[in-house]
């Protein structure tokens, strides 16, 4: 992923370079043939310098973070059929990187209803490297009020991980899927 | 005109400042620091092993560490394949004890920090996994009543002030375990259940002092973690902490566009996860499913972390209990191994497939299928100085 950024910031300098090609073009749309070709050529240069510039400029000043439109982090969803509303909290407040950890699932009704007794499969994994969750993580135990702690999430790498929660109860069945960022 | 010329000037300037200002991202210099020695966190308290830091234990483990007498014919001790000047391996391709094995001898430096041990992780700890070459026909060929016999008379009594009192011996056989011959496993089986406990306690206890001992094989510092520090700190790098053009052009592949950094991550360069990566099976071995077999196998073990004797409380089995028992994925993945000191260290791979770090990239570069199962290496295009740049980067953590 780091690598993929990487890459496309450095690809800025060849388009860079693309414009710079472009020069006689311009030139000629002018059609001043009188004036001394070398202005010209050194106006274009200058062009060419100037859209460098602000290429770099705008290369150095740009966010280094990883996704500049990355997905939607948001903690608190409604399912995707619009079941339920989701929620979780990692249980030591903080996601961390290859360690077993837990978290609370919090699911309500569209009314705002606590959901009891729901049946939860979890799944996930990171679609940029197509492989799914190194753990399989369970609900473990019901806390009251539509809260269900779910253990044996495990994160091994930094990058992009999805949680899927497949949940069914007498409301009906739905899924939600959450992006942590790591 | 003039004024054309300072622009131009300026933007130069622009550009010059901005190549020359870091040859790394914010992101890049992020993932660096990661991967440092420094952020090695302290090794965690083992629970199910109560003797894991205790000092006689560990000086209990160093000594059958290098006992010969711990094998049947008393010509192998684990530092047989795991040499103390070598990184604890042995530089095969695959290991040579009583007889030859199917797999190569894995280092050990920091293998404490592991949830799961062997290239399938068929173990679930330290102290599990040291029992395991103790019965292996191919490796120390001992089994369990004859270890608990020669412990007694030869150590009978520092296991004892460590451990408590050994068992009576009394109708004990000399040769019996689950695991052994014929005759060995009759003799197993004609044991009482309190003796068989006994001795097996024994047998853990063996391996809890083995795995007190292995806790302090630590990884060393490297160029590379000095480099990453000097960077880290915007220390001007000094001497060896320097990298040539071509060692930073292995790094940033490294980190990027090689990717090779999602699962070699971390400062032990290792996710500890297991992964296809479509290394090629050896012709004359026999197959070798690697994860998706050793599940099975480690639910079954009587010493993995449910057994009867691990020490502490059931919370520390999260691993085991949470473990993927079934997913295509699990078809030909083998634990991610350190790269530390991997340089100087050849062959590579679970069964030494290959015998140098050029092949190792090739392999990486081409991405070719796995004969089961699916690889989750992606085909890279990497120029020939790329491909070295690599190999110098991996080098440095060798130096
Ligand atoms: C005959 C050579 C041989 C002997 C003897 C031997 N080992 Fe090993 N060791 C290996 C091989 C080969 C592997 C990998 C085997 C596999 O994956 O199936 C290994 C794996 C390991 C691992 C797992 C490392 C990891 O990263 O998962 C540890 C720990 C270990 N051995 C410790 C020991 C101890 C302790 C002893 C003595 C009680 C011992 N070994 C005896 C060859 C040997
Ligand atoms: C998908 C996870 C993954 C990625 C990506 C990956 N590796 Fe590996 N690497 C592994 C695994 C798993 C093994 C052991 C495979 C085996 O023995 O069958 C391994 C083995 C190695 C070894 C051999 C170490 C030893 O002790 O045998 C080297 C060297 C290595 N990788 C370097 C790299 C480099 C360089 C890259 C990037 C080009 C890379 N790896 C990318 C998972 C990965």
């Amino acid at each position: 992923m780091l690598g993929k950024q990487a890459f496309l910031r450095h690809s800025v300098f060849p388009q860079a370079g693309g414009t710079r090609s472009t020069r006689p073009s311009v030139i000629r749309r002018r059609g001043t043939g009188l004036a001394s070709i070398w202005r010209y050529l050194l106006a274009g240069l200058g062009l060419a310098a100037l859209l460098v510039g602000v290429l770099a400029v705008v290369y150095l000043t740009a966010p280094q973070s990883a996704q500049l439109a990355g997905p939607d982090l948001s903690r608190t969803k409604k399912t995707d059929n619009g079941l339920y509303m989701a929620s979780f909290v990692p249980e030591r407040g903080v996601v961390r990187q290859g360690e077993l950890e837990s978290w609370l699932l919090t699911l309500k009704t569209k009314t705002g209803a606590s959901v009891e007794r729901a049946a939860i499969a979890i799944s996930g994994g990171m679609p940029q490297h197509n492989h799914g969750l190194p753990t399989s993580p369970q609900v473990t135990d019901y806390l009251g009020d539509g809260r269900y702690r779910i253990e044996g999430l495990k994160f091994t790498m930094s990058g992009w991980w999805q949680v899927r929660f497949a949940i069914s109860s007498g409301a009906g069945s739905d899924t939600v899927l959450f992006n942590v960022v790591l | 005109m003039k004024r054309l010329f300072c622009f131009l000037a300026l933007m130069v300037a622009v550009i010059l400042v901005g190549c020359g200002k870091s040859d790394f991202s914010d992101a890049e210099r992020k993932t660096i620091a990661s991967l440092a020695l420094n952020t090695l966190p302290s090794l965690k308290p083992d629970t199910t092993n109560r003797f894991a830091d205790v000092p006689a234990a560990a000086a209990l483990g160093s000594t059958l560490f290098f006992d010969l007498g711990m094998s049947r014919d008393g010509t192998v001790s684990c530092s047989t394949c795991h040499k103390i000047d070598r990184q604890f391996q042995d530089d095969l391709p695959q290991a040579l004890g009583v007889g030859r094995t199917n797999r190569r001898t894995m280092p050990l430096a920091g293998v404490a920090h592991d949830p799961w041990f062997f290239w399938d992780g068929r173990r679930d700890s330290l102290w599990a996994q040291a029992l395991t070459p103790l019965e292996n026909p191919l490796e120390q060929a001992g089994n369990r009543t004859a270890y608990a016999h020669y412990i007694k008379a030869r150590f009978g009594e520092r296991y004892e002030r460590i451990f408590g009192p050994l068992p009576d011996f009394a109708g004990i056989p000399l040769n019996a375990s689950p695991l052994g011959n014929d005759a060995e496993r009759a003799a197993w089986n004609a044991m009482s259940d309190a003796q068989r406990d006994a001795i097996n306690r024994v047998f853990a206890n063996i391996g809890k002092a083995i795995a007190a001992f292995e806790r302090s094989i630590e990884p060393a510092q490297t160029r590379f973690d000095r480099f990453a520090l000097d960077l880290a700190t915007g220390a001007e790098p000094k001497s060896d902490a320097v990298f040539t053009r071509e060692e930073i052009l292995g790094l940033k592949l490294f980190i990027g566009k090689a990717n090779c950094v999602t699962c070699h991550n971390g400062p032990r360069f290792t996710d500890n996860g297991f992964h296809n990566t479509g290394v090629p099976p050896v012709a004359d071995l026999p197959p070798d499913r690697g994860r998706v077999d050793a599940v099975a196998q480690v639910e079954a073990d009587p010493f993995n972390c449910f057994g009867a004797y691990r020490d502490g409380d059931v919370s520390a089995c999260g691993e085991l209990r949470f473990m993927v028992k079934d997913a295509p994925e699990l078809v030909r993945a083998y634990k991610t191994p350190s790269l530390r000191g991997a340089a100087t260290r050849p062959p590579y791979m679970h069964a030494g497939q290959f015998s140098s770090l050029d092949e190792v990239v090739a392999h990486y570069a081409k991405a070719a299928a796995s004969v089961r199962g699916t690889t989750e290496i992606h085909p890279l295009q990497l120029s020939d100085r790329e491909r070295a740049a690599l190999v110098a980067f991996l080098k440095t953590l060798s130096e």
